[in-house]
Order: structure tokens, then C-alpha cells, then sequence
């Protein structure tokens, strides 16, 4: 609750006229009776017209107040929602983008689009409708209160008494509520799981003829859904017939008390008729405290969860240089004795996700060194540990041992977007977004259409997309469904290539390239691209022979470090792997 | 982002939309009259208790000293009673309520998974994951929260206005007409005042859909977007977005929010001239004092409701909007129904021919022009070519993906249309350069293929896969929960999953498509012999560049900007000199 307070802070003033002419509307509406009731009772029996139609106008005026109070203080709590709900959206979507890789991993994609959405929208439903009820609920309940009070004090004391034992009620059922409807929403992000599984795996799921599988899996969850929204429902549902109940009761010892007193000659019989009236509207207002409270336990459930997001620690900041290690070299990179595992987090997302996995070492000891415009091919089998590297290089994670340096400076004191920015570079499951080509390959970056044109020549991407009528401005389809994988990798490659990086790093991101497209990609690469220190991760062997050093991993470890002619002499995973591929020659 | 909105695009029918949304609640016809009835009993109830209440006052009324205990008792125990009663109806209303709006909550959620699943693959090609979902995760639920609240209340409404009318009609039906005045009055209002919400509420579905479609993508492709920088841009575009949705929200919600009160106003006016015209009629003797207060007392019963319809009727409207989306979405063509006569393809030979296929993504754009081969039962087709030559596309035809613009593709003797869908998909066994995982254990990802597959035929394809080993140094194992976001395990890993799970599938015929991609060398060496045998016999079809897999070919097929523009044997392709003797050269360049 003290998440969604905080960003109505900057509108309390609003917030504040809000309440202010909606409470001045809600006095005005419940005027209107009353005046009614003296007109019949007071001025009709003096039979005279002008009077009558006097404090007709009268109404139809304060009914003109009333309408244009209302509307106003409407429409300003809908601002104030828009604007809210605008600044909880914005927060959540930067923060999200900028997750860590583990805090990522640790929510979850479907979790965090449900967040975003869901979540957010629940949220605004609880702003919008808060600052109306908020005034009216309370002004009928207090009012209804007060005004009792006058009366007869000692009827309303039954009244006094029982206001606190109802609020009680009502915020002990929606406290309740609260992890009722956490689990409902988590439910969605099931919901969510489930439907992005399914839409990005349509073709395994058709070609297996899975359909009825998935139907049915869908349906569990969904089940399940249904079975906690219902649960948070029912729960909810309780308190207001429940209330009203009491309150009912409540006005039976009313009656039977007020017998009592009538008997004894404390008060008149009237004094009972009157307090029917306004226990009409005692009743109202507690009606709407209850639907207030039960709004803000769904509410609360979302803003927990939007905050958890918002409020995540900031990971992976620049730390200070002092603090920071030192190279021993003036290698361009540098990557020290490094020791890497794959964290499991703390939060209940993440060890739900691994349920009690802890995750071994993915990296050992691991110590290469790249001179300024240098090249690195690494290779190794299925899982060895090379992407890691790169996720360390790029300090998408920090290693637990051992430091990392790019040009003379230990990455973990760099800016995120400083370091970032020195780096092109396609990973393996790199993503096209549905935008134009240019937009997908400039990526944001301020590159003229010039460059763009000669890195995509380069990533030998030139040729097919100025095939297209529109060129550079055709649009890519989402996840790129309209480009072939290997149209996908060369534009992905165009991108790495665009801003002319002082790093190239191409992780396993030519192999739907036919070897002719590869080779001159790397022909390309080698004259226009000379000075960018290059890391390429391959299966190929003849992708990465040329470079000026290699590494092969095995299971996290370095099994071998050196140039093409020195690792055929060292290192005999190495020259297998070469005989398989390029055995191929000979038999050619 | 101009396109982003894949909302499909359809003419507005609100009436029919009604329809459709009744047409959910129809199976619950008897459920809704019996709430009806309770609800028509719990306000009954509620009028006797101030009856009640009334009654016990008047035996107070006698003064100090005479007050009838045992009456005022009596009443009061009535009171409790009827409190009683009335709670426990509204609690079964709104509890029965709830309970039905989530089971069609559930429904529409339902209706629209299990319409995906009957989709064509090119929808998927074309739609964005977000939209799709906030269809599921935003749109039902609008519908089932207008459901569970409204639905009732504007009926228990009706009751209770259609009652009051009938009780002012008897008291004095020429006031009753005055303060008819008011129905049509807030009618043509919120005709309309629709007319104005109901498009901003549908556009404020749809750009709800199109932010929800942004975040998805955006977030799938979150790491690039860290690497490159480019978080602030992408920042600013969702700014925009967000922007564009608060406003869309606002817009609604400005003139939505209008109505309550403004229905209201019409109300106190009705109230105001009913009062004036009730003075004069009693001014001019033709009612008394007492009948203009019980009328006065029943009009305001009869705009009570009128008042809080009209604050529903935006939620309504907004609610419809919603189920217009779902309903398109429902809509939506699906795979051509198998014909009627359709054949199931079983004991496949596997023998497969394509015969002047012409094809193309879109009507204006042929990728394949007249693609002509053939594949003998238990033969390894090659298809090989430069990227973007359409081999992909050949496989989307093969598993009837997309079916051909012109020509035809024969199965063991047969068009391949004339079979099931099913059933010639079941023939075929693929792995695909996509490697697809889902949340759930090693097991059920290995074993997807094959319903009641047994742990031993699970991990004997796992060891055939080479994956078994690395699935054993995993804490549990064959247990171990993997996902497709959660990055646990690596894309060459996933890839020798989808072999594993193929292997166990054991199809007729197998579709290769770069499936080794991003495995390294010794594994694909390894997992070769395993391939081999699974292979045996087994008509497949391979994509591959590594054209070492392929050399043993009983066909290679050459693609070229969607031709086959060679085929046949290595050694012949080889002498031949031609372009796959350009691709295999190139790889050793």
C-alpha cells in the first residue's frame, strides 16, 4: 500500500481536490432528500405555489451542482489514476530492461510481462476508484454516526461499539485476502507461461500433434486459476452480507434497548423511527469502507509484486576504482585465474524455479589475455561454459573468483552502458524485433543509413535486403518470422558490426550460414573490421583456425590455449575436432 | 512500431457481441433464474425488516410504562430472523455470482487456448505474443468482473424499479407519468453517451493489447537489449506506448465516468418536477399529503437503481469492448478443416513426391515456383542451398504448415491433403534449428512425444543423444525442472533434447532441419551413429550445412531461390561442377 501511496504523493494536492468537491457533491446529493422532505412537509401544507416552485428551482439547481461536482471530481481521479498508473508502468518497464541476468532469470519473463500488465491494471482500478468512495463511504458512516450521537447517546454507543468490531472485520478479511490473491496472480503468470510456450512452440506441438495434450494442460492451470480466484472471491464475498448482518442486529438491540428507554421515559418513540433512517445510512457507508478494503486487498496483492520488481537492489553497479583490481598487463582483455557459478537466488521466485537445485561450477580457472585489436576463437562441446564467458565479459554476471579487464580497467568499475557500448555482438538466441530492418540493425544507436548499408554489406545481409522493394525499410515480422535463420543471423550480424565496436563478439551466430556466406563474412570482417578485438565463439573450426588465439573448453576448463598450429601439436580434443571437420577435405 | 496494433480489425456489432456474451450464460440459465429469485426474495426480506422495525417501534410508542414487552419481543425476534435470512441469501447471491463469472472466466480462457491450438501456423507468424495473451490475461477478465458484480445488480435493479413503478402507478398514475419523464430521458442519454465510450473503450482494449505485445517482445529480447545499450531507447518507445495506453484509459474513463452523475442529475430533476407537480396537484385537491410522501418515498426506489445501472453501464460497455476482443480472436479462420473423407495415414511407406509446388508466404510473393522431387521410401533426401533459399519453407509444406498455392505433394501414393492432419504429422518426426523446451522436468520434455513413456525408454534416448550424462550431473537428475525463459541450460543442450525426443518419437519419416546446428563437432560425431540408426530405414529429410552429414545423400537436392536447381548424388553433384560444387569448396576457403 505505502508502494501506491508513494506515487500519489505528487498528486496529494489533486488527490486532495479530489476528496474536497466530491465531498461537497456527495453533501449536496444527500441534501436533496431533505430539502424534498421539508418541501412536502414544511411548505406544500401552506398551499402556496411561488414557495413550491421556489424551492423547486432550488433543487434542480443543487442538482445542477451536483452533476457538475460529481463529473469533475470523476474526472480528476481519473488523472490522477492515468498519471499514477503511467509512472508505476514506466518504473516497472525500466527497471525490468535493466535487470540482471540472474534477477531476470529469477521472475521470470511471463512473471514480469504479468506484472506489467495485470498487475499494473488492478492497480489502477484501486487509484480510480478509491478517491470517490473514499470521501462518500466515510462521510455516511460518520455522518450517520454523528448525527445519532445527537440524538441519543446512549442508542448510538450500540452503534460506537460495534463501528470498530466491523472495521475490524473488514481489515482482517482483507489482510487475508492479500496472499489469496497473490496466489491468483500468480496463477496468471502460469496463465501467461503456458500461452507463450505454446505460441513460440506452435510447430513442435502441431507436428507431434500435441494439441489435445496442451489443451489439456492449459486447462489445469487454468483450473487451478479459477480455483484461486474463486478462493480470493468467496473470502471476499463474506464480509459485506456478514456486516450488514451485524449491523442489523445491532439496530434490533436498538429497537428492543430504545423499548427500554421509551418505557422508562428516557427518550420519545420517535427518536427509534429517526434512527431507522440513519442506520440506512451507516449501513451504506460501511458497504462501501467494505468494498474499498476488499479492492485494496487485490491491490496490494499486485503493488507487492510490482514492488518487488521496482524495489529489486540494484546489482552489478560500477564500484569505485579504488576498490577495484589492477591488470598486470596492458592486454586489451584480460581475463584473470576467473571462477564462475551460476547463482541461485534467494528470493521465493527463484527457488521455486530451481527447486533446490544448487548449480556446479561453470567455469574453472579460466586465464587468456587479447591484445588491442587481437582475436579469440573459443570452442569446446555442447555446454563447456563459452557463452558464460561472455556473460562475464560483459558483467551480465560477476565472477566468483579471479577479475575481469577490458582496456586497463577492471569491468566491474565501468558504467553498464559505457562498457556495453564498446562491445557488437550477436548471441545465440539474439532476437529480431518486429520493426524495420534499419531500426533493427542502427538498434538505437546513432548510425547514418551509410553505415548501416556498409555493415550490412559486410554481414553479407547487403544483398537480400536491398533485393526488397523497400530495402533497409522493410519491416521484420515478429521474431523475424518473415526471414529465413539464415537472414535472421546476418542481420543480427549487421547489427554487431554497425557501430564499428571496439569488441566483436559473435557467439555461435553464423551456423545457419552456408560455408561460402560464412567464409566471405569473415573475409569481410578480417579487412573492415581489423581493429575491433574479436571474440568468436564457434562450432566450426574453420570459422576460428585463423584467429590469433583459441581457446577450447571442456566441461568449464581450459584444455587448451593457443594458436591453430600450436593446439594441433598440444592439445588433442583440438586436433580430433579438426580431423572430423576437416577430414571432410580429403574425402572431398 | 506503426504495425505493432495486430488487432484483428473487424466491423463493430455490439448486439451481437451482447448475444455472443449471453450466449456464455445460457448454459447457466436455471442458476441465473434461481438468483434471480433469491435476490427477487433477500429485497422482499430487506422490506419487511423496516416493516418489522416500523411494527415494534409502534408497540414502544405507547409511552413510559405501557410498552408491550412481549410484542416489541416478538417483532424483534422477527427482525433477527429476517436480517438472518436476508444475509444468508445475499452471501449464496454473490458467492453463486462469483462462482459463475470465474467459470466463465474460465471458459472464454479456455475457448481461446484451445482456438490457438486450431490455428494455422502463419497466424503465429504474424501475431504478437502479448496481444494474444492480454486477450487471456487483461480482456476475460474485464468480462468476468462486469459479470460477477453487474449482471446481478442491474437485474436486481430491474426488480426493484419495475416494483416501485407498479406501486407509484397505483398511488397516482399522473405523477407516475411525470416522473416517466425521466426513463427516456436517461435512455437517449446513454444511447448516446455508448456511442461516444464505446469506441474509447475498445481502443483503450487494444492499446492495452499493443503495450502488452511491446513489454513481451521487448523482454524476450532483454539481453540484447543490455548488451547494445539501447535500454533507454527502448525506454523512451515504451514511454510513448504507455503514454498512448493512460490516454486511451483516460479518454474512456473522461466520458465513462461522466455518466453516473449525469444520470443521476436526470434523476433529482425527475424528483424535483414530481415534487412541484405533486404540490400543485395537491394544491388543487386532487391528492392528499400522505399518498405525495409514499409516492416521493417509491420514485426515490425507482431512481435508486436507475442511478447505479447507469454507474455500471460504463463498466459494461468497457466489458463488451473487451469481449469484442475476445471474440475476434475466436473468430479467427482456422486450419482448414481436414475433409470429410480424409484418410488416416497409417503404416506409412514413406514415400513422398512433390509435383509443380508452387508456394508462397504471401499471395503476391512465390518463394517456391515449380518445385518437382522425389522420395523413396527409406531414402535420405538432402536439401541443400544458400540461406533464403526456401528450404525451410519446403519443410512448412511437408508437415502441411502451410498447404500449397499450386501443384501437389503426394504421400505414399496419395495427395496429402486428402489425409488427416493429424495423422500425416504423426508420420513425421522433426527437429527443428528452433529448439523448443517447456517448463517441466528433463523427463517430460524428453518423453513429450510419446504419452506413458517409460523412464528406460526416456533415458535410453538420452544416452543416444549424448545428453545423458550431463542430465545425471544435474542435482535431480531426470527431475530437474528446466524452462524455455529460465536460461538453466544452454542452446546446443536444448538442441540434443529435441534429438532425444525425437529419437523416442520414432516416426516414419524424420525432418532434419540444421538440428546439429549448435552442437559441437565430437557430440554430433557421437550422437552420428545414433542418428544412423534412427534414420534406418526411415525416409528423412536433412537441412544441413555442414555438408559432411549429408555426403551419404541418396538424393541431394539443390535450392536455390525456391528451385531445385541440381540433384542428386555427392560424387555426381561433385563432378558435375556446378553450384554444390560452389557450396562444398566454400567451405574450405
Amino acid at each position: 500500500m505505502k508502494f501506491i501511496f508513494s506515487y500519489l504523493k505528487k498528486y496529494m494536492w489533486t488527490v486532495g481536490l479530489v476528496m474536497l468537491i466530491k465531498f461537497l457533491g456527495t453533501f449536496g446529493e444527500l441534501m436533496l432528500p431533505y430539502i424534498l422532505e421539508h418541501l412536502i412537509d414544511e411548505v406544500v401544507p401552506q398551499k402556496q405555489i411561488w414557495p413550491v416552485i421556489g424551492w423547486g428551482i432550488g433543487m434542480i439547481i443543487l442538482a445542477v451542482f451536483v452533476r457538475q461536482f460529481n463529473v469533475k471530481a470523476n474526472r480528476l481521479a481519473v488523472k490522477v489514476a492515468k498519471c499514477s498508473i503511467y509512472e508505476i508502468r514506466r518504473d516497472l518497464f525500466r527497471k525490468s530492461i535493466n535487470l540482471s541476468g540472474r534477477q531476470f532469470d529469477e521472475f521470470g519473463l511471463p512473471s514480469l510481462t504479468s506484472r506489467m500488465t495485470s498487475d499494473s491494471y488492478n492497480v489502477q482500478n484501486f487509484i480510480q476508484s478509491i478517491q470517490a468512495m473514499g470521501v462518500r463511504a466515510p462521510i455516511m458512516l460518520f455522518g450517520g454516526i454523528i448525527i445519532t450521537l445527537n440524538m441519543d447517546p446512549g442508542l448510538a454507543a450500540i452503534l460506537c461499539i460495534m463501528a470498530p468490531i466491523l472495521i475490524t472485520i473488514v481489515l482482517f478479511v482483507s489482510f487475508k485476502g492479500i496472499p489469496l490473491y497473490e496466489k491468483v496472480q500468480k496463477s496468471v503468470d502460469d496463465i501467461v507461461r503456458i500461452m507463450r510456450e505454446n505460441i513460440t512452440g506452435i510447430r513442435v506441438v502441431k507436428s507431434l500433434s500435441k494439441e489435445d495434450y496442451e489443451m489439456r494442460r492449459f486447462d489445469d492451470t487454468n483450473t487451478e486459476m479459477a480455483r484461486n480466484d474463486r478462493k480470493a472471491g468467496t473470502v471476499m464475498a463474506m464480509p459485506g452480507p456478514i456486516m450488514t448482518l451485524f449491523l442489523n442486529c445491532g439496530l434490533t438491540i436498538v429497537v428492543l434497548i430504545g423499548a427500554n428507554r421509551v418505557n422508562d421515559g428516557i427518550i420519545e418513540p420517535g427518536v427509534i423511527l429517526a434512527f431507522l433512517t440513519y442506520f440506512n445510512m451507516i449501513l451504506m457507508g460501511v458497504m462501501g469502507l467494505n468494498r474499498i478494503f476488499m479492492l485494496m486487498s487485490k491491490a496490494n496483492a499486485s503493488a507487492k509484486r510490482i514492488e518487488a520488481v521496482v524495489r529489486a537492489s540494484e546489482e552489478l553497479t560500477p564500484m569505485p576504482e579504488s576498490e577495484a583490481a589492477v591488470p598486470d598487463s596492458d592486454d586489451y582483455i584480460i581475463f584473470d585465474h576467473v571462477d564462475f557459478t551460476y547463482d541461485v537466488g534467494e528470493t521465493e521466485e527463484a527457488s521455486e524455479k530451481f527447486a533446490g537445485q544448487t548449480r556446479e561450477k561453470c567455469l574453472y580457472d579460466i586465464d587468456f589475455r587479447i591484445k588491442k585489436g587481437g582475436s579469440l576463437g573459443i570452442i569446446g562441446a555442447t555446454g563447456a561454459g563459452k557463452t558464460t564467458i561472455i556473460n562475464l565479459l560483459m558483467r551480465f554476471y560477476d565472477p566468483n573468483k579471479g577479475h575481469i579487464f577490458v582496456d586497463g580497467k577492471d569491468v566491474r568499475t565501468y558504467d553498464k552502458d559505457t562498457l556495453h557500448r564498446m562491445f557488437g555482438v550477436v548471441f545465440q538466441n539474439d532476437v529480431i524485433f518486429a520493426d524495420t530492418l534499419r531500426e533493427n540493425i542502427a538498434f538505437g544507436r546513432d548510425v547514418t543509413l551509410e553505415e548501416i548499408r556498409r555493415a550490412a554489406t559486410d554481414a553479407r545481409a547487403g544483398e537480400f535486403i536491398e533485393a526488397y522493394e523497400d530495402a533497409y525499410d522493410h519491416r521484420a515480422v515478429i521474431h523475424g518470422a518473415n526471414l529465413s535463420g539464415g537472414q535472421r543471423q546476418r542481420t543480427l550480424i549487421a547489427r554487431a558490426l554497425a557501430a564499428d565496436p571496439q569488441i566483436l563478439i559473435l557467439d555461435d551466430s553464423s551456423s545457419a550460414l552456408d560455408y561460402k556466406t560464412d567464409a566471405a563474412l569473415r573475409k569481410a570482417i578480417r579487412e573492415n573490421h581489423g581493429d575491433a578485438t574479436t571474440i568468436i565463439i564457434a562450432q566450426r573450426i574453420s570459422s576460428i583456425m585463423s584467429l590469433d588465439k583459441i581457446l577450447v573448453l571442456d566441461e568449464g576448463r581450459c584444455i587448451g590455449y593457443g594458436t591453430h598450429d600450436e593446439l594441433m601439436l598440444s592439445c588433442q580434443m583440438y586436433r580430433d575436432i579438426y580431423k572430423t571437420q576437416m577430414g571432410e577435405y580429403g574425402n572431398g | 512500431m506503426a504495425k505493432r496494433d495486430a488487432v484483428m480489425k473487424k466491423p463493430k456489432d455490439t448486439k451481437g457481441t451482447l448475444l455472443r456474451l449471453l450466449g456464455y450464460m445460457k448454459e447457466f440459465k436455471w442458476i441465473i433464474l434461481i438468483v434471480l429469485i433469491l435476490s427477487f426474495a433477500s429485497n422482499v426480506l430487506a422490506l419487511f425488516g423496516p416493516k418489522l422495525a416500523g411494527a415494534a417501534i409502534n408497540e414502544a410508542a405507547a409511552g413510559k410504562g405501557k410498552v408491550n414487552f412481549d410484542k416489541v419481543y416478538f417483532y424483534a425476534g422477527r427482525m433477527l430472523l429476517f436480517y438472518l435470512v436476508s444475509s444468508g441469501l445475499s452471501i449464496s447471491i454473490s458467492v453463486i455470482m462469483m462462482y459463475l463469472s470465474r467459470f466463465i472466466a474460465k471458459k472464454m480462457r479456455k475457448d481461446i487456448f484451445d482456438k490457438l491450438m486450431r490455428l494455422p501456423v502463419g497466424f503465429f507468424d504474424t501475431h504478437q505474443a502479448g496481444d494474444i495473451i492480454s486477450r487471456v490475461s487483461y480482456d476475460v477478465d474485464v468480462v468476468s468482473t462486469c459479470l460477477a458484480t453487474d449482471v446481478v445488480a442491474i437485474m436486481t435493479g430491474l426488480v426493484t424499479v419495475v416494483g416501485s413503478f407498479v406501486m407509484m402507478v397505483s398511488i397516482s398514475p399522473i405523477l407516475a407519468v411525470v416522473s416517466l419523464v425521466t426513463i427516456p430521458a436517461a435512455t437517449v442519454y446513454t444511447a448516446k453517451m455508448r456511442k461516444i465510450t464505446q469506441p474509447r473503450f475498445s481502443k483503450r482494449s487494444a492499446k492495452y493489447g499493443e503495450m502488452n505485445g511491446f513489454v513481451e517482445e521487448m523482454f524476450s529480447g532483454q539481453k540484447s537489449i543490455i548488451a547494445y545499450a539501447y535500454e533507454d531507447k527502448v525506454s523512451e518507445k515504451f514511454d510513448k506506448i504507455n503514454d498512448e495506453a493512460s490516454d486511451a484509459f483516460y479518454d474512456a474513463a473522461y466520458y465513462g465516468m461522466t455518466m453516473g452523475p449525469s444520470v443521476g442529475f436526470i434523476n433529482n430533476i425527475g424528483l424535483s418536477l414530481t415534487a412541484m407537480f405533486g404540490s400543485m396537484l395537491f394544491m388543487g385537491g386532487m391528492i392528499d399529503l400522505g399518498k405525495i410522501s409514499s409516492f416521493i418515498l417509491y420514485s426515490r426506489k425507482f431512481s435508486g437503481p436507475i442511478n447505479e445501472i447507469a454507474n455500471i453501464v460504463t463498466e459494461l460497455y468497457s466489458a463488451l469492448s473487451a469481449a469484442e476482443r475476445v471474440f475476434a480472436m475466436l473468430d479467427q479462420e482456422e486450419e482448414v478443416k481436414d475433409s470429410q473423407d480424409a484418410n488416416v495415414l497409417d503404416h506409412v511407406r514413406g514415400t513422398v513426391e512433390f509435383e509443380n509446388v508452387r508456394f508462397g508466404y504471401a499471395k503476391d510473393k512465390t518463394i517456391i515456383h515449380n518445385l518437382n522431387m522425389k522420395a523413396d521410401a527409406g531414402k535420405l533426401i538432402a536439401i541443400v542451398g544458400p540461406t533464403g533459399a526456401g528450404k525451410t519453407t519446403i519443410i512448412n509444406l511437408l508437415m502441411r504448415f502451410y498447404d500449397v498455392d499450386e501443384g501437389s505433394i503426394y504421400v505414399d501414393g496419395k495427395e496429402s491433403r486428402t489425409y488427416t492432419r493429424e495423422s500425416l504429422r504423426k508420420a513425421y518426426a522433426m527437429v527443428l534449428q528452433e529448439t523448443w523446451v517447456f517448463k517441466g522436468t528433463i523427463f517430460e520434455n524428453i518423453a513429450y512425444g510419446k504419452e506413458n513413456a517409460t523412464m528406460e525408454e526416456v533415458v535410453a534416448a538420452a544416452k543416444a543423444a549424448r545428453i545423458h550424462p550431463f542430465i545425471m550431473r544435474l542435482p535431480q537428475g531426470y527431475e530437474t525442472v528446466i524452462s524455455e525463459d529460465g536460461g538453466n541450460i544452454s542452446k546446443g543442450q536444448k538442441q540434443l533434447l529435441t534429438i532425444a525426443r525425437a529419437m523416442l518419437y520414432n516416426a516414419r519419416m524424420l525432418i532434419l532441419d540444421e538440428a546439429t546446428s549448435n552442437v559441437d563437432t565430437s557430440t554430433e560425431q557421437q550422437i552420428q551413429k545414433a542418428m544412423r540408426e534412427l534414420m534406418k530405414d526411415k525416409t528423412c529429410f536433412v537441412i544441413a550445412h555442414r555438408l559432411s552429414t549429408i555426403q551419404n545423400a541418396d538424393n541431394i537436392l539443390v535450392v536455390n531461390q525456391g528451385d531445385v536447381v541440381e540433384q542428386g548424388i555427392h560424387e555426381t553433384l561433385m563432378a558435375k561442377k556446378g553450384f554444390y560444387y560452389k557450396l562444398y569448396a566454400a567451405q574450405f576457403e
